[in-house]
């Protein structure tokens, strides 16, 4: 092994593995093995509580189509922004990242009063018979706010530097511009909207302090797993507070690394295709 | 290029060009800037006085002291550990960086609330630790040094991931120079690497400060709640919400609506003037 020139190997390190270890380790260690308290018996039964199972379905079924709103949206949003030039491109630009500068508390009593019933938008669909605030539409629409900055920021690297000359080279070969959109530019995003997709995904499975105003927290119909926790915290029910979390950790989990092969598969069908 | 010119300015291709930029420019003024302007809005509702007033009670000011002491404490210890990392992992090579990597990226997957939860599994009364401190008089859940904790963890990634890619593509030559020149560690540092990667500190500090002073699910359940004593602002703000003192709430959210467009001005700044000095990187849970 090369001698080391610059010196400090051990005390950053040391001081980095130290300070992960007391801080994200020890904690996280803490919430297994109070988790594992419940034992298997106790977990299924959490788990299969029907208040439990609603609240994971929304927050992970919410987190889900939040993240493929932002995909979707996002795409078009970034699109606009790199390809085009108009006055305010700069400002709309700077404001992409309004979610994650305001803090959650904020924007959840924000969208609440523009969403309630007699909010500045809500009083408008209201009469359409469209409920947003105090219903899973509000969590959705919750998720959505604080995921939509991922899938814009890591496509605008990826759209600047997309080559023009490919796009060119489809359209003198008499491809129309959806079928360039399409056919050539959109399987070589594919991997990077997964990127901003599973971010955003993560955002959303775990986000609380967005969603609980706007929710109405109704049991078995608007009532987010997070809270479910902060509720056993509440109760005193530490075990099951942990072993919900613990739960909400494993399906995370699962969940980017299916994301994660899901972008290798896309990348290697790119790269075969390109 | 003459020919996708044409192609491009042609009658078709200027009308989609404008409802795509019309429509993109509506979905953003609707679905951010909406929400943004209707705190300032709500927060005024009952006109200026009526928001001087709520923002002067004892309560607001406490949570505005406690807010700034957090993230007084909280930033600091993060700077130095993303300095520290961001050394390690950038300088030298070792087994197990990449699941070093991980696990500095880790708080950005974890809920606030879990975040909140393990220190008082650990320093809770039915904690790990909760015997031993009740016994010798010291508070952590329910008291300031909970809120700091649970800050610290949200906030951990933040100064790490902005250096770590930077420093990564500056390498290590001008440092490696240095030293051949007889420059010991801490020159080293202050003279070389601090130089170099003040921008992106001072840019990964400001997101950091945003997140540690905004944070609300994580403080929210170490906190207990104790008006003007574990109340941050934006647990100021929900416990407003929640007693129906409307304008109250607004008027405090305002205050973090500011700190959150001051925030966004002076990363905008950063991004623009300093561009080249800070990482190309994909973002994070900013």
């Amino acid at each position: 092994m090369r001698r080391r020139v610059l010196p400090g190997f051990g005390l950053s390190l040391g001081y980095a593995l130290a300070y992960l270890g007391l801080i994200v380790l020890l904690p996280l260690a803490a919430l297994a093995w109070k988790a594992s308290g419940i034992g298997p018996h106790g977990l299924l039964h959490l788990l299969a509580a029907p208040r439990t199972l609603a609240a994971l379905k929304l927050s992970f079924g919410g987190a889900l189509a939040a993240a493929l709103i932002n995909v979707v949206v996002g795409l078009f949003v970034g699109w606009a922004l790199v390809r085009y030039r108009f006055p305010g491109r700069r400002l709309l630009d700077a404001l992409i990242d309004l979610p994650f500068a305001l803090p959650t508390a904020v924007a959840g009593i924000a969208l609440t009063a523009l969403y309630a019933p007699n909010g500045w938008l809500g009083r408008w669909l209201a009469p359409l018979g469209i409920k947003v605030a105090y219903t899973p539409w509000g969590v959705l629409l919750a998720m959505v706010f604080v995921g939509f900055p991922f899938v814009v920021r890591t496509l605008e690297p990826v759209l600047q530097s997309l080559e023009r000359d490919v796009e060119e080279a489809a359209e003198s070969l008499g491809a129309t511009r959806w079928q360039t959109f399409a056919r050539v530019i959109l399987p070589l995003l594919v991997p990077t909207l997964l990127t901003g997709f599973a971010l955003a995904l993560a955002r959303a499975v775990g986000e609380y302090g967005s969603v609980i105003f706007i929710a109405g927290n109704i049991p078995m119909r608007s009532e987010i797993a997070p809270l479910l926790i902060v509720q056993k915290l509440e109760e005193f029910d530490y075990a099951g507070a942990a072993a919900l979390g613990v739960a909400m950790l494993a399906f995370s989990f699962l969940l980017l690394v299916l994301v994660a092969l899901l972008q290798r598969w896309s990348r290697r069908w790119a790269e075969r295709h390109a | 290029m003459s020919g996708r010119r044409s192609r491009r300015n042609g009658a078709g291709g200027r009308v989609g060009r404008a409802a795509i930029i019309v429509a993109a420019s509506l979905f953003l003024g609707v679905f951010l800037l909406l929400p943004l302007a209707s705190v300032f809005v709500e927060a005024f509702r009952q006109g200026i006085r009526a928001y001087l007033d709520s923002l002067q009670q004892p309560e607001a000011l406490a949570a505005i002291r406690l807010t700034l002491l957090v993230a007084a404490i909280a930033v600091p210890l993060n700077l130095v550990f993303g300095i520290a990392a961001a050394w390690a992992m950038t300088r030298f090579e070792f087994r197990g960086k990449a699941a070093l990597g991980a696990l500095i990226d880790l708080p950005f997957s974890v809920s606030p609330v879990i975040s909140g939860l393990v220190y008082v599994l650990l320093f809770g009364a039915q904690g790990w630790f909760g015997p031993w401190l009740a016994a010798h008089g010291v508070k952590v859940i329910f008291a300031v040094p909970g809120l700091v904790l649970a800050t610290v963890f949200i906030t951990l990634p933040f100064v790490a991931r902005e250096l770590i890619p930077l420093m990564q593509a500056q390498g290590s030559e001008e440092e490696e120079a240095a030293r051949v020149l007889g420059a010991n560690g801490w020159q080293l540092f202050f003279r070389v690497t601090l130089p170099n990667i003040r921008w992106a500190l001072l840019y990964g500090v400001l997101l950091c400060n945003a997140r540690a002073m905004g944070e609300f699910g994580a403080v929210s359940v170490v906190s207990g709640h104790i008006r003007g004593l574990t109340t941050t602002l934006p647990l100021e703000v929900e416990m407003r919400y929640n007693e129906y003192d409307y304008v109250g709430a607004f008027a405090v959210a305002s205050l973090l609506a500011l700190l959150a467009l001051l925030t966004l001005a002076l990363k905008a700044l950063l991004e623009w003037r300093y561009r080249g000095e800070l990482a190309a990187h994909a973002p994070g849970g900013h």
